[in-house]
């Protein structure tokens, strides 16, 4: 290191340097260069004591080691698919990972080609023309969603429908996010577990914006009536937006083959992992809306040279041009977590997602049916497709399961007085011998 | 500093793209899993093997600049250099939990937030902090709802947000969202806050008034006290963007200047990477009054010892579906544990120091000052995007251009505390290259890099956003 000892390590000064440079704008010392009146500067310390690498990594990994080590059956809305080493290896290289926007396209070809591609198979997996590089998260694209309904509806109207198996924390954000708009989020009943199109059929009126429904649901089931959806919300003159996530596109029916207007989700299913709720917003919609899209755009075009090159487009919907009459205010976003989807979608190329895609059926249906076999459990509750997971009735209140399946070494969640519900990937397949024993164990 | 980025062309492109490397449609669902009606047909995407795309993706990185690359002084980022180690903390396995993790499972994870909390509360001199805002304008966002939630929780509906002329356009998107209408404050002559120009925008309908300081211009608004009496007279509350917030580590605290709300950005002061535009994230703290507004949950200390989630009194809700971005924060963490007080505040003092040093080597012009950790020069006659285009060919991140607009042809420079002298001086010797060269080598700039001037104009006329829309030509 260089010859300091105290300070900041990543500000290389010398003594000698530090100086020599006070000395080139002729001051003492750095307080002089500050212009902030004494009533207000800080003379107080924070109390926070500075330690090398070596005893903060030794830290963090003892707290975090607190962690119960329990197999997680997790999922709700944020799952665990395995990522390939090359997506961590190749997205770490410092120039992808120190980057930031583009806004020098010129010298930024790389990451913006990246940005593209993940656009261009968002595209291919939703069929709809215009995907962005990426909101904040699931909730905050639907929130975006919705503000765009808002935008581009001709016909007034407040009432945005979201299915009564939903986050409660989506909902909410939601809520915040047509706080501005004044638009009004009600819920619309759902029959064993899917979207009751007969009662949001009674629900749907003039006065309604925006449809939402997902699936596969956050209890894992498909939808069965995607194109009614559509066509209930398109009578109606609202728009219909569709929560998934890119495994479950690569083999459900197509968005665009059911009337969606707006497809959001979690792009980070692929890509990242479990990481406490962490994220990508997938936002992808129609070319009618283009102009209406939130959030940093990647188009081709042209430079001097005449070859095709990339670059962030249509900025002027955008904050720093458009300011409060902008589509969003969305800036920092998850780019680089859209890069890493992106990544590890071509890992597995189509025959590797779609058999991913496959497999999640496969494996709720086996698990389900596993479970099934329990006394005291019912699985799935719901007569429907599932994907990736399921909803289980236990007899016992499933508070005490989850409690004593914690306390062998499981997580799974609890949705009810005596509902669970078990997610069921490639992460955690092989401890399904051992979940269903501990399930044996204490559901009778 | 000569320079030459890596350029893979072919032909009329340069690196090929995935799908022109090898697409491939497939059938979906052969084994009947499903009805039919509830499948799509196929899917076409790039299969392409391990090698293949190792390849790919390493030539994309090289066509693309970092802070390791080289200096990266974009005004108003804080490009700094991230620490190796806290990507490998960012990797341990027990990082990765579940957000649904019952919370005595998951203490090591809360007693981190925990401790992140009390380290933001004591930096920015606030009571209470979330986590939660998954980047500086979310925190904003959520700052503004904190703001409109107290005052209507006290009978009092305000309409109005006042935000500077000089302020980053997520202050303006960010009120408008949460339904204000903005208010324009046009800066002084000097650049900082007209304080008659405030008496004047505030009024009873004035829910808050949001600055940032130091101001885009690097300038301290010395009349901050004044400021916060204005505003706070007229029952308004004072939010602080700290976008700027590297300047002042150690120096003063928004707590103490008045600030009610502030927003911290992390992945600028805090230096957690934020790869080609995220992710970062944005805590908020704000004073103990507001503190039963935050967004739900937030994480205390029992008697116990152990770490609990909670919903604050009169919670706004949720601005993320789960609790931010984690591991973003988790690197916060750690950096801030590296530095400790003298490193932050030695960060601060260096930031300082590089942009005055910087500044003074620069041949440009610095109408404002005196400056922080950014200064905004002026290209004069010059179009301060072509300074920037020409300054890529010098191996160098050239400035953020054209903003803030109360500066002609704006160069907003912030070269952070992490260059050296020599860097500096290679930095200054490429802005004066640049001042020294004719409109004309300006206009054809860049050479060196990996595409040559693209036709942004052109690009948004005719949008082509996907290889889809390329296919279709
Ligand atoms: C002054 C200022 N305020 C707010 C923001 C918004 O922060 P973020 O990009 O993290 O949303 C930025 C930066 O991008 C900024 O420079």
């Amino acid at each position: 290191m260089s010859g300091h000892d105290r300070g900041s390590p990543y500000a290389p000064h010398t003594p000698a340097e530090t100086e020599a440079m006070l000395d080139a704008l002729d001051v003492d010392s750095e307080a002089d260069l500050f212009d902030i009146p004494d009533a207000v500067a800080f003379d107080g310390d924070f109390g926070i004591e500075a330690r090398d690498e070596r005893s903060i990594r030794r830290e963090v990994r003892r707290r975090l080691d607190r962690n119960d080590d329990l197999v997680e059956f997790l999922g709700r809305d944020h799952y665990d698919h395995y990522v390939p080493s090359l997506v961590d290896h190749l997205a770490d290289r410092q120039e992808f990972l120190t980057s930031y926007t583009q806004y020098q396209p010129e010298i930024a070809q790389g990451f913006l080609q990246a940005l593209f591609e993940y656009q261009s198979m968002l595209v291919e997996l939703t069929g709809l023309g215009v995907a962005n590089c990426s909101v904040y998260d699931a909730a905050t694209a639907l929130g975006e969603a919705a503000t765009l309904a808002a935008r581009v509806r001709d016909a007034d109207g407040q009432r945005v429908l979201v299915p009564e198996h939903m986050r409660a924390e989506k909902r909410s954000v939601l809520e915040n996010y047509t706080a501005g708009v004044d638009l009004s989020v009600e819920t619309y009943p759902m029959a064993d577990g899917a979207v009751d199109t007969e009662a949001l059929a009674e629900a749907v009126d003039e006065e309604t914006l925006l449809v939402y429904a997902e699936s596969p649901t956050v209890r894992g089931v498909i939808e069965e009536h995607l194109g009614d959806i559509g066509a209930l919300a398109e009578d109606h003159d609202a728009l219909f937006c569709l929560g998934s996530d890119p495994v479950a596109l690569a083999m459900l029916e197509r968005p665009a083959d059911v009337g969606a207007d707006v497809v959001v989700g979690d792009a980070a299913t692929l890509g990242l992992g479990t990481a406490y709720g962490m994220g990508i917003g997938l936002f992808v919609t129609r070319e009618e809306y283009l102009r209406q899209v939130p959030g940093r755009l990647v188009g081709a075009g042209e430079d001097d040279s005449g070859r095709r090159a990339y670059t962030l487009t249509l900025q002027t919907r955008e904050q720093h041009i458009r300011r409060e009459r902008a589509t969003s205010n969305i800036c920092t976003n998850q780019a680089w977590v859209a890069l890493r989807t992106a990544m590890h979608a071509a890992m597995l190329g189509p025959d590797g997602l779609v058999e991913l895609a496959e497999d999640s059926i496969r494996r709720a249906r086996d698990a389900a049916d596993r479970l099934d076999d329990i006394s005291g459990v019912r699985a799935p509750v719901h007569d429907r497709h599932q994907f990736r997971e399921f909803v289980a009735h236990t007899d016992q209140p499933a508070g005490a399961v989850v409690d004593d399946l914690a306390a062998a070494g499981y997580a799974v969640h609890r949705v009810g007085e005596h509902l669970i519900q078990v997610c069921v990937t490639e992460t955690n397949a092989d401890e399904l011998d051992g979940l269903v024993a501990a399930v044996e164990e204490v559901a009778q | 500093m000569n320079y030459s980025q890596a350029r893979w062309s072919e032909d009329d492109r340069y690196e090929p793209l995935l799908s022109e490397k090898g697409n491939r449609e497939v059938a979906v669902d052969e084994d009947g899993l499903l009805p039919d009606d509830l499948t799509r047909d196929t899917v076409e995407l790039p299969a392409l093997e391990e090698p293949e795309l190792a390849r790919h993706y390493t030539r994309l990185s090289q066509m693309n600049y970092g802070v390791e690359s080289g200096p990266f002084p974009l005004g108003s980022c804080t490009m700094k250099y991230n620490p190796k180690f806290t990507e490998d903390l960012a990797a341990l396995p027990s990082a990765a939990v579940h957000p649904d993790r019952d919370e005595g499972t998951v203490q090591g994870l809360l007693g981190v937030m925990h401790g992140l909390q009390d380290y933001l509360a004591r930096i920015g001199g606030m009571d209470a902090v979330t986590l939660q805002p998954p980047a500086g304008a979310a925190g904003e966002f959520a700052g503004v709802l904190v703001a409109k939630a107290y005052h209507e929780h006290n009978g009092d509906q305000r309409s109005e947000i006042v935000i500077p002329d000089s302020a980053h356009g997520t202050n303006f998107a960010s009120a408008a969202m949460a339904g204000f209408d903005v208010v324009e404050l046009p800066s002084a002559e000097d650049g900082r806050v007209d304080l008659d120009a405030l008496e004047s925008a505030v009024s009873e309908e004035t829910a808050a008034l949001m600055l940032t300081n130091p101001n885009t211009l690097g300038l301290f608004e010395r009349d901050i006290e004044a400021i916060a009496e204005i505003v706070h007279d007229a029952g308004g509350l004072l939010y602080y963007d700290g976008a700027n917030l590297n300047a002042l580590l150690g120096q003063a605290r928004p707590g103490d200047m008045g600030f009610d709300i502030m927003h911290y950005n992390v992945h600028k002061t805090f230096a957690t990477p934020h790869g080609g535009g995220g992710p970062g994230a944005g805590p908020v703290g704000v004073v103990s009054e507001l503190a039963p507004f935050l967004p739900a949950p937030r994480v205390r200390k029992t008697e116990g010892e152990t770490v609990e989630r909670f919903d604050p009194e009169h919670t706004i809700g949720k601005v993320h579906g789960f609790e931010g971005n984690w591991l973003v924060l988790l690197k916060t963490y750690a950096y801030i544990a590296r530095l400790g007080d003298d490193g932050l505040a030695d960060a601060s003092a260096k930031a300082v120091l590089n942009a005055n040093y910087l500044a003074e080597q620069i041949d440009y012009e610095v109408p404002f000052g005196p400056f922080h950790h950014e200064f905004v020069a002026s290209a004069g006659e010059q179009d301060a995007a072509d300074v920037a285009k020409r300054m890529l060919d010098y191996g160098v991140h050239p400035p953020t251009t054209k903003w803030p607009e109360i500066v002609d042809e704006a160069l907003m420079t912030e070269p952070t505390e992490v260059e050296t002298t020599r860097s500096l001086d290679q930095l200054a010797e490429a802005f004066n290259a640049v001042a020294g060269e004719d409109d004309e080598t300006l206009e054809s700039a860049p050479s060196e890099t990996a595409a040559r001037r693209i036709d942004q104009v052109a690009a948004a006329r005719s949008p082509r956003l996907s290889w889809q829309a390329l296919d279709e030509e």
